[in-house]
């Protein structure tokens, strides 16, 4: 494929190069223009509510005073304590899960299997799907009464533990609000302020539902970009092992893992900051959870901007969701402009 | 393959496109002129959409010609309508007309910023002044001016019931309700297997209506006025009194109640898996809906303690400044401020109309009741649909709340929804 586009011509005075000079300039603006209006003006804007009264029932609102109050406020309640620890649990359990099973996925698929091809757009499958709709398929397999847990009593699982002498194998999914383990109390016996904590430190079972949704639609991102990664090891280094007779735990641990080193990070990037403001999928699926076992800044912001109405609140959780996905992106496009150089 | 990209020819091709557009545009205003009306709601479920469908229908048949477009946006409660709704008003882009629910939030979030007009001329050449109780058109008047149109009543307190499964159990409901009564049938059903009561929750409103209904009983109308003027704290002897009694009653509902919506806990009560349910009267519209009989398949009763009073929402239509279509907009609220279209929309969404003059025999047993009480009963505005209070204090609410039945920690609820009263009047 060659790509044969018009060699500039010489500026000349006429219109016609003008044109040309400008062309570039002209086809661009569009971009560039909506994203500063669109990003960075929406951006700052945002911040300038996060530091005011201003909202639909306050049109008069102006700079909050003190300055930092509608943080204070944010990190003082406790749902928006919850959605930090949420975020960090689903975050954790959601990179695991995709990551782990994109790259199981893809060492699947790569070898020389029949029909791989079909495979690899089955595993692929779901990442087309919008958000909405997995969660809500996702939100009727984990209903306790209808999902998956119908199968465990259908396969007879729940037969077997009977007979067995224990109790039925029936999950609440994200109907359950435990967070687990009981971790509060046991803190403050050791720091006195922890008593004060209003929510419970851990990891709340329901998320984990979710979790597992966020995994399956995404395990097949991460598969295609390990796939990529796979295809870059050279044949001769394949060879090489081949004739050092490694095997297939030796190959994996000295070849595949450290080649394929890159493609996880961007993997761990893309899905990092996918996780950290999630919305449509919880919001589908659980929404806020029992006891807010499932909410995510996302979901707070929307509540508290459009549905309370408290503008500054819900920009301040806006302002601090920006930060948390900075701090996992910004490295990333530094270390790669810096490759560019 | 090759790739011959020209920029003179895309240059072109971009002016072709953006001239489409515009024409495109300038088309669509054109066609936007010829009698149309935008209503939006967020009347999406069965019930609902029949009973818009009332409204709609009796438009056309007065104004026929016209174009109805039907804005509806899909999530009980219309928590998602209302955020967009939010958004179209502050962008400038209103329906021609939208339905709400009236009351404090009516006041704080459309008609001070100055988004509806006043239509106190309307309810002058009408006549609706002397149709509608006067505690009612409070909802909707301020300063003697009028802002919006009623067109039907619901009450919010109700315990609807399975008749035929409380029969089989030997449980007979009578005129009224007391919580020693509902207790006793529930330990009973629930020995015998069977789920006393249904509760979808997965919008946590569902709970704060339980909630809101036992509190309301607990305290009588007297006492529930001064939640709302300040007099009473949240966090006193007899609100907490009503937190352990909500955490009481919460022992008999389904366990995957957080995973289901409000007209699916309806649902077990018609099929039979559950026995009761406590909801305001757009029940009723899923009961019709599934051609349960009245008094036959199921019976209703007040929520317990609140037989005299009636937890109103209403439901109301407005006209928006600056709406693309205003005549229209008007001969719209005159349709759904008219007795007989008020009749039609009440058979299908459970409420009651508003105006006092509707002919009560064409009405179904529930509705003849709810009517009755109507006209007898005290009013009190609901707190959980935003009638007497702001939206602040609503999510306020639902936030404590939803900490509150996994913790049960009656303190701090009720600690919490003292700084959310005392926000309110902090303003």
């Amino acid at each position: 494929m060659s790509l044969a586009i018009e060699a500039a011509e010489p500026a000349t005075r006429t219109r016609e190069g003008m044109l040309e000079r400008l062309s570039p300039v002209l086809l661009i603006s569009p971009v560039i223009v909506t994203t500063l209006v669109f990003v960075y003006v929406f951006i700052v804007l945002t911040v300038l509510i996060s530091l005011s009264t201003w909202s639909p029932v306050n049109l008069a609102g102006g700079f909050a005073s003190p300055l930092m109050k509608n943080y204070s406020a944010l990190f003082s309640n406790g749902r928006f304590q919850a959605d930090l620890r949420n975020t960090v649990v689903f975050t954790s359990i959601f990179l695991f899960g995709s990551v782990g099973l994109g790259l199981a996925l893809a060492l699947l698929v790569d070898r020389q299997i029949r029909g791989r091809g079909i495979f690899r757009a089955i595993f692929l499958f779901p990442y087309a799907l919008s958000f909405i709709v997995t969660g809500v398929a996702w939100r009727w397999l984990f209903n306790p009464e209808s999902g998956v847990n119908v199968l465990f009593d259908a396969l007879g699982i729940n037969t077997l533990l009977s007979h067995v002498g224990v109790g039925p194998l029936k999950p609440a999914w994200l109907t359950d609000p435990t967070v687990w383990p009981p971790l509060n109390e046991k803190l403050a016996a050791i720091f006195p302020s922890a008593a004060a904590l209003q929510f419970d430190i851990g990891v709340p079972l329901a998320l984990i539902g979710v979790a597992i949704a966020a995994s399956w639609q995404l395990s097949g991102f991460a598969m295609a970009t390990f796939l990529a990664g796979l295809a870059t090891i050279p044949d001769h280094i394949r060879e090489a092992a081949k004739i050092d007779n490694a095997s297939g735990w030796t190959y994996f641990r000295k070849i595949t893992w450290p080649m394929l080193a890159p493609f996880t990070v961007v993997n761990l990037v893309i899905l990092g900051h996918v996780s950290l403001k999630i919305f449509d999928l919880v919001f589908a699926m659980s929404g806020p959870g029992p006891g807010f076992a499932t909410d995510v800044p996302g979901i707070f912001v929307f509540e508290m901007t459009f549905r309370a109405l408290r503008y500054g609140l819900g920009a301040a959780g806006s302002v601090v969701m920006l930060l948390m996905v900075a701090i996992v992106i910004i490295p990333y496009l530094i270390r790669n402009a810096r490759e560019n150089h | 393959m090759t790739w011959e990209l020209n920029r003179r020819s895309l240059l072109k091709t971009g002016a072709a496109l953006a001239g489409a557009a515009a024409v495109g545009a300038a088309a669509g205003r054109a066609a936007m002129a010829a009698g149309k009306l935008e209503i939006f709601s967020w009347w999406t479920s069965g019930g609902e959409a029949a009973a818009l469908k009332a409204l709609t229908d009796s438009y056309a048949a007065k104004f026929p010609g016209t174009e109805l477009i039907n804005a509806a946006v899909a999530g009980g409660g219309g928590t998602n309508a209302q955020s967009v709704l939010q958004a179209r008003l502050a962008g400038g882009n209103p329906p021609d007309s939208w339905q709400g629910n009236s009351g404090t939030a009516f006041f704080d979030q459309y008609v001070g910023p100055g988004f509806v007009d006043d239509i106190t001329s309307l309810y002058k050449s009408e006549g609706w002044e002397d149709k509608v109780p006067p505690a009612v058109l409070d909802l909707i008047r301020k300063d003697g001016k009028y802002y919006a149109v009623h067109v039907g009543a619901h009450r919010c307190n109700e315990v609807w019931y399975n008749k035929k499964l409380l029969q089989k159990h030997d449980i007979d409901i009578g005129e009224t309700l007391s919580w020693d009564q509902f207790f006793a049938a529930a330990e009973k059903l629930k020995n015998a297997g069977v789920n006393a009561l249904s509760l979808g929750d997965n919008g946590i409103w569902a709970n704060a209506r339980i909630f809101e209904n036992t509190f309301t009983g607990l305290l009588g109308y007297e006492q529930t006025q001064k939640l709302w003027t300040g007099e009473l704290s949240f966090d006193s002897p007899e609100l907490k009194e009503a937190m352990k009694l909500h955490l009481k009653v919460l022992e008999f509902v389904n366990s995957d109640h957080s995973a289901l919506s409000w007209d699916q806990a309806v649902g077990k009560v018609i099929d039979g898996s559950s026995a009761f349910n406590m909801h305001g009267d757009w029940a009723y519209g899923e009961f019709r809906k599934a051609n349960a009989k009245d008094g036959e398949d199921f019976g209703w009763v007040s929520h317990p303690g609140t037989d005299d009073i009636f937890i109103i929402v209403t439901d109301c239509f407005t006209s928006p400044k600056g709406a693309p279509n205003p005549q229209e907009a008007i001969n719209w609220l005159k349709t759904v401020g008219s007795a007989d279209t008020q009749l039609a929309f009440s058979l299908n969404k459970g409420s009651v109309s508003p105006r006092l003059d509707v002919d009560k025999t064409k009405l179904p047993p529930y509705l003849q009741w709810s009517y009755d009480k109507f006209a007898k009963n005290k009013f009190v505005g609901s707190s959980v649909n935003g009638e007497q209070v702001p939206a602040a204090f609503v999510q306020a609410h639902f936030d404590a709340l939803t900490t509150f039945v996994v913790n049960k920690n009656v303190d701090r609820f009720a600690a919490a929804l003292a700084e959310a009263q005392q926000a309110i009047s902090n303003g």
